[in-house]
């Protein structure tokens, strides 16, 4: 029983991690209609950031990941304005590419910087919480209560402020969010802002209890990827979801199937409910 | 010629094109009119096949072609224009129009292979349907110009050729005159009365341009929130009450 | 210039580039260039498959890598672990990317764009994980090793680089020439169709799926092709085959040399596969410029080095024919924005 609590515990983790990234994925997509694949990549400077400041410059902790979120939200930025805003009306299929120039062009980076070797990241929260018999480490609850946080928060922020009531907007009908005078270039450095500051929170959460190198991004965003197809592309509720449902089927079908195979467990769900539904799980309409 | 019978499409519990029946009679010009978002360019996919409808039948000849997918539409005859056409914009306006007689070839990988006669046969013939098309719309002389550097007026052409050179029975033509100016305009009016009148097609346009409809159309008609209020000869409709109700009761291409 | 530029396009200067390509182990400084080029032309023939399904049917596929390694192992398991001799398992090679790829197609071309690219960066890296962990067959991490050499007919004996880069260069003019006669013929026009959007391809009578399927299914035997001869050159192979930089790789040469055109893949490959080997250092951090690069393309120059030149030539073309035709489109395209910006002021109102 315990260990099926453990692996409950592993799958709300990863779930928690693959979550923020699908959300920031999902935004930006919801927005824009970009498959940003260079996402993963942000996620990866994020947590060379963190680990720099860390490292480096010996900041605290939390320091590091304030700062870390600060320079991937610029960078994130910087992609939309000097990539993508320009290829707006170009065919779909010229910003699929830019996004993968931005993603070997950062990946290459870092790996210059620091090589490609793997790199541990250290964290105030060593600790083992010990529950009758179920196993926590600190991280993870950190993980888990960190993601749950930034989730009511992001909602917090688009219900409740202007900006996010304009990029909800926005998301809905781009044209209509126009026509009501919405400044469309503000909302779209916005979300870049936004999925940026959530991949460098991943990243930086999630470090400690793996490993930091260039190459960390990869698998991550495709992930998300198939996240957010499970979930509907554009939708939150739907990547929050998927997330969940993507961190549990890898715990659990790696502790109980194979742990080799454990990473195959999303691809192969995801050319199952491609195969049967072309539009994804929860996508409504036919666009 | 082409008639629907009670077509209905819905969308997630919406009624984009509710209960229309209408026939349209071979060799007129057909225009269908109404406000924005009254289903006209819906009621356009039902027909060429690109969605289907959630109930009702349409018949093209007296062939029931509702359930066909929209490559088979075509190739039974009804080709048709959008309001917005993506061309090959580095290649010649000859080339991007070649393939418009595709659908009426055989070749396959394996006279491409072989280099087969048929493929000389039917390449030669897609060029010249391409010219044909070309010298209709009165564009031969910008045959062998790119995409790129014709005019906006040229590509609306260019986008009627390509959908003549399907050999059609009828054409459904989505916004021909769409920013085009007043007198572009009524080139393009001459051209669709030149396809009725040299070519024996039936046209079908949805337009916005009320004086260039009331003064080509042979018969309109009326769609206001996916319903048919009115059709008839473009006298009867514009003294319609109905109709005026419906583009008086606030939407502002009545008075485009 | 523009004489200069003219001879550049007529056929000779085809003849004069295989017969570049037929001296160059003769002019080459040692054996190490002629397998570097041998190893460029067999990119090159992948990057021309993935020109059939992104540049002609503009579907991005980034499995492209995953086909290439297909071929790669199905010849390499053949032949060192079961026994086959190198023609056989050549053919089986090009075959089972051919029968995936249908397989893959049916299932990955009902997917519009985005849906499609997603899928197929997934496909491509099942395939990585299946090499690198389904260890009993591919044997994983270690890969394989003692790959058999194509056998020679006759007198010749292709283990050598020699007349293993002639072999290659066989394979290669095949493919092209290939490619030009599919280009100029009416499936090429096809796909180009699909291209410029599927639901015009449609409203002109094409059949979307089985016109996809056929480009899906040649460009993933053309990566297989590639695959298939790589492992018989290099006659070892691992899991790296498969990663997803090779595809990256590959859409960067596409880019450069032309997406869509019939030069360009070769130009693309051949080009930038000697700039990473005669700067050395580039090798490992090719992607700071081949990133930024990939950015400025797709923004400036969609059509890469093959294809901008082309619409420079038919513009040069062209100006010689009357100018004032020109001035006319100016006008009626003024007269087009004012009318489309006083139609959106009167939606706005």
């Amino acid at each position: 029983m315990n260990l099926f609590l453990q692996q409950i515990i592993n799958g709300l983790t990863l779930g928690s991690i693959y979550g923020l990234v699908a959300l920031g994925l999902t935004l930006v997509y919801g927005i824009l209609h970009i498959p940003n694949f260079a996402h993963g990549a942000l996620y990866m400077v994020g947590a060379f950031m963190s680990y720099f400041f860390m490292s480096d410059l010996g900041a605290h902790y939390w320091v590091a990941m304030a700062g870390s979120a600060v320079v991937v939200a610029i960078l994130a930025i910087l992609c939309e304005r000097l990539v993508f805003h320009p290829l707006r009306h170009s065919p779909p299929i010229h910003d699929k590419i830019a996004a993968i120039g931005i993603l070997l062009f950062l990946e290459a980076v870092v790996q210059m910087f620091w090589g490609s070797d793997f790199r541990r990241m250290s964290s105030p929260f060593t600790g083992i919480l010990n529950f009758d018999g179920l196993i926590i480490p600190e991280q993870r609850l950190l993980i888990i209560v960190g993601a749950f946080a930034l989730v009511i928060a992001l909602q917090l922020f688009l219900r409740k402020t202007m900006t996010g009531a304009t990029i909800i907007a926005m998301a809905q009908s781009r044209e209509g969010a126009f026509l009501v005078g919405i400044d469309s270039n503000r909302v779209a450095m916005m979300t870049f802002a936004i999925s940026g500051v959530l991949a460098a929170f991943a990243a930086t959460l999630y470090a400690p209890i793996n490993l930091v190198y260039p190459a960390m991004g990869h698998i991550v965003i495709m992930k998300a990827f198939v996240i957010i197809i499970l979930g509907g592309m554009g939708s939150i509720p739907g990547a929050i979801v998927g997330g969940m449902i993507i961190g549990f089927a890898e715990a659990l079908g790696g502790f109980y199937i194979s742990t080799s195979y454990k990473d195959i467990i999303a691809f192969g769900l995801l050319v199952l409910i491609l195969s049967v539904r072309p539009q994804g799980l929860f996508a409504k309409g036919a666009h | 010629m082409l008639k629907v019978e009670h077509l209905t499409k819905m969308f997630g519990g919406l009624a984009a094109v509710n209960d229309v029946s209408v026939e349209f009679e071979a060799g007129k010009i057909n225009a269908i009119i109404g406000p924005n978002g009254a289903g006209k360019s819906t009621f356009f996919n039902l027909i060429s096949g690109m969605h289907q409808p959630t109930s009702g039948r349409i018949l093209l000849d007296g062939v029931d072609v509702t359930t066909l997918p929209s490559d088979q539409v075509a190739r039974l005859g009804v080709g048709r224009t959008f309001q917005t056409t993506n061309l090959f914009e580095q290649a010649t306006v000859l080339d991007n129009l070649i393939v418009g007689h595709r659908l009426r070839t055989k070749s396959g990988l394996w006279d491409v292979l072989i280099n087969s006669k048929r493929l000389q046969r039917e390449e030669k013939a897609a060029r010249d349907k391409a010219m044909d098309a070309l010298e209709f719309v009165g564009l031969s002389h910008v045959a062998g110009q790119i995409i790129a550097d014709i005019t906006q007026e040229e590509r609306k052409r260019v986008a009627f050729a390509l959908a003549l050179a399907t050999d059609p029975k009828i054409v459904l033509l989505d916004e021909p005159a769409a920013g085009v100016n007043p007198e572009e305009t009524v080139g393009f009016a001459a051209l669709m009365r030149k396809m009725v009148d040299e070519k024996g097609l039936t046209v079908c346009l949805i337009e916005h341009k009320m004086d260039m409809i009331m003064r080509l159309a042979d018969k309109i008609m009326v769609l206001d929130h996916g319903e048919k209020i009115a059709e008839g000869t473009p006298e009867e409709v514009r003294n319609n009450p109905v109709v005026i109700e419906a583009y008086l009761g606030g939407d502002e291409d009545a008075a485009a | 210039m523009f004489k200069y530029a003219s001879l550049l396009m007529t056929p000779a200067t085809k003849y004069v580039m295989l017969a570049f390509a037929l001296l160059f182990p003769f002019v080459a400084a040692n054996e190490y260039q002629v397998y570097v080029m041998a190893t460029a032309f067999v990119w090159a023939i992948a990057v021309y498959g993935l020109n059939i399904i992104t540049g002609f049917c503009g579907q991005l596929n980034l499995a492209h890598g995953g086909f290439f390694a297909i071929g790669a192992y199905t010849l390499g398991l053949l032949t060192a672990d079961f026994g086959w001799s190198f023609w056989p398992a050549f053919v089986a090679a090009l075959a089972m990317s051919a029968i995936l790829g249908f397989l893959v197609g049916i299932v990955s071309l009902r997917l519009k764009e985005h849906y499609f690219a997603i899928f197929t960066l997934c496909v491509g890296f099942i395939i990585y994980l299946l090499i690198d962990k389904w260890e009993e067959l591919t044997h994983g991490a270690i890969g394989v090793r003692d790959i058999a050499a194509p056998y020679g007919f006759g007198v010749v004996d292709f283990t050598d680089t020699t007349p293993f880069y002639y072999l290659v260069l066989a394979f290669l003019v095949l493919a092209i020439w290939f490619m030009g006669r599919l280009s100029k013929s009416l499936l090429g026009r096809t796909f180009i169709a699909i291209r410029n959007g599927d639901e015009l391809a449609q409203s002109l009578g094409i059949n979307l799926m089985r016109n996809k399927i056929l480009a899906f299914v040649l460009s993933t035997t053309y990566a297989g092709l590639a695959g298939a001869l790589y492992a018989g050159m290099v006659r070892f192979i691992g899991p790296e085959e498969a990663n997803i930089n090779h595809t990256f790789d590959m859409i960067t040469y596409l880019l450069v040399g032309g997406i869509g055109t019939i030069m360009g893949p070769l130009l693309g490959t051949l080009g930038l596969i000697w700039i990473t080997q005669s700067l050395q250092f580039l090798e490992e951090y090719r992607m700071i410029i081949f990133g930024p690069m990939l950015v400025l393309l797709v923004i400036f120059f969609p059509r890469g080095i093959t294809g901008s030149f082309l619409t420079w030539m038919h513009r040069k073309s062209q100006a010689l024919a009357p100018a004032k035709k020109r001035q006319e489109s100016k006008v009626g395209k003024a007269d087009y924005e004012s009318s489309a910006q006083t139609r959106e002021a009167e939606n706005n109102a």
